[in-house]
């Protein structure tokens, strides 16, 4: 049949039709709206600031090599006077890491941008294989997403940057919030909808400028533009892609692809009605919620999704139930304003989503977000995360060694 | 190929792999792969033979669901047919003609 032409250029054979709206589009006129969709995201969220130094979380994977590609692009095209500097993190898996860490390198020559990598060795004294072969590899997920938000953060301090760009996409969000609605954790589907996570409280403030690419084209950009990236699994959790609320998305981009968006958009809407996270589409920083959103928050770094399986359970549940109790303070208000401004609805109504759904056995002490007493790094609780997990493995490694 | 009366009649095509889908394939991103020019039932190759032939004859890997999913490709993955997207040629029902490539690419594995 005769080949399709573009609906922007009609002149040039389409090749792409766009999952958003369905335009087909040649490759050119495609990568052109491509980088103007995150330019326009860029600006309207008002993301940076002229000579601002910017940490590119780069995993080597396609998410972050194609926000490498259009950040420079960008920067370049539209004079953002940004200084964009590379930031891998090397978890310390032999066989996994190496390679995509290979893929990095090559993107500083290509995008002639400078590379730090920070291993967990030196911020934890811990390679992932050690805590691997310490702990099994059951459970050891909770171990590296615990590890890996921080690693960012400190990363960036140590190049004294305060600001990390991760290459989180439209299915990312998508995925993130189904996954909070399934929970009935809407405070934490809030934040997952923000562009910007992290508020003045803390240092190191994280965005996501890809928030609104769809994955598919994010891969078909950077098979037209021929970028050099590399796909893995990470091998402590080769099961971590399958199932769960991500085979869901695809299957229902398969039959709907506006599907992603609107999902990120009922995210978006709902985290409205969420109090204590006025967070809004294109709303930035600026306002400092009650309860602030840390950057360990974020949605999982980690580009196999492995931060997403049950593994990172425990962590994200030690979490969520640190911030229902936060919640409980706000949920009068919500039911009143919501009676308020609603017709005749049922107060009760309003409390279910707050109401977490094994808190009850549970009781965590109420804490406010301070530092950690032993590393410094931002924390609700006396001791960090990281900490308390690093205090269990030095605990494993003294007995192994008599 | 109209002179392919023969059983044995095939279409050589290129199918490349990547974006993870590779590891399935031996680890090797292209393959070049002759295709019977008709299915058992005497219609034109299509997408849907080519998925077939694939999984029989080219996969080692006993994974096959990470490619496959009931008889169609897993979503999340990207079919382009010459560089163009499966779904501007037809998807599955597109007829495979003589060195035609066709990439599959995976968007589900991560960096």
């Amino acid at each position: 049949m005769a080949p399709t032409l573009c609906v922007n250029c009609k002149t040039e054979r389409a090749l792409i039709k766009r999952p958003k709206n369905h335009a087909k589009l040649c490759k050119s006129c495609f990568i052109t709206v491509f980088e103007d969709e995150v330019h326009h995201t860029i600006t309207s969220s008002r993301l940076f600031y002229p000579g601002e130094k910017v940490a590119i979380g780069a995993s080597g994977g396609k998410d972050s090599t194609v926000l490498a590609s259009v950040l420079k692009t960008l920067n370049e095209r539209h004079g953002y006077g940004l200084e964009l500097v590379l930031l891998s993190i090397d978890e310390g898996i032999k066989g996994y890491r190496d390679d995509s860490l290979e893929t990095v390198k090559r993107n500083a020559v290509q995008y002639q941008m400078p590379l730090k990598v920070v291993g967990y060795d030196e911020l934890y004294g811990w390679t992932m294989d050690q805590v691997v072969e310490t702990i099994g590899k059951k459970g050891n997920c909770t171990y590296c997403g615990v590890f890996r938000r921080q690693a960012l953060d400190r990363g960036a301090k140590m190049l004294g940057i305060k600001h990390v760009v991760t290459g989180h996409n439209a299915d990312d969000v998508a995925e993130t919030v189904l996954m909070n609605l399934l929970r009935g954790d809407l405070s934490r589907l809030s934040r997952s909808t923000s562009i910007v996570t992290g508020d003045s409280r803390s240092e190191v403030k994280r965005s996501k400028p890809l928030k609104y690419s769809y994955e598919k084209e994010i891969v078909l950009y950077a098979h037209h533009k021929k970028l050099d990236y590399f796909s893995t699994e990470c091998i402590y959790s080769p099961e971590a892609f399958r199932g769960s609320a991500r085979g869901l998305i695809k299957q229902l981009e398969r039959v709907r692809p506006t599907a992603i968006l609107d999902i990120v958009r009922s995210g978006e809407d709902m985290a409205r009605l969420v109090p204590g996270d006025p967070k809004s589409a294109c709303a930035c920083k600026g306002q400092t919620p009650a309860v602030s959103a840390p950057a360990e928050d974020d949605i999982g770094g980690c580009g196999s999704q492995n931060a997403r399986t049950p593994g990172n359970e425990m962590a994200a549940m030690d979490k969520q139930l640190r911030e229902n109790e936060a919640h409980e303070v706000l949920e009068v208000d919500v039911a009143k304003a919501m009676s308020e401004s609603k017709k005749n609805g049922d107060d009760k109504a309003w409390d279910l989503p707050f109401r977490g759904g094994n808190s009850a056995s549970k009781t965590v002490a109420r804490q406010v977000l301070g530092n950690c007493k032993r590393c410094g790094y931002m924390s609700s609780q006396d001791i960090c995360q990281a900490c308390m997990l690093l205090e269990g493995l030095n605990k494993n490694r003294a007995q192994i060694q008599i | 190929m109209s002179d392919a009366t023969e059983a044995a009649a095939t279409i050589p095509i290129t199918v490349d792999f990547s974006g993870g889908l590779e590891m399935l394939f031996d680890n090797q991103r292209r393959h070049a792969v002759d295709l019977p020019a008709a299915d058992p039932g005497g219609k034109p190759a299509t997408i849907v033979l080519l998925i077939d032939h694939l999984c029989k004859h080219l996969m080692k890997d006993p994974r096959t669901d990470m490619f496959v999913l009931d008889n169609h490709i897993r979503p999340g993955i990207l079919v382009l047919i010459n560089d163009a997207d499966w779904e501007l040629e037809g998807e599955e029902a597109y007829e495979i003609q003589p060195r035609d490539n066709i990439l599959f690419v995976s968007t589900l594995h991560g960096g």
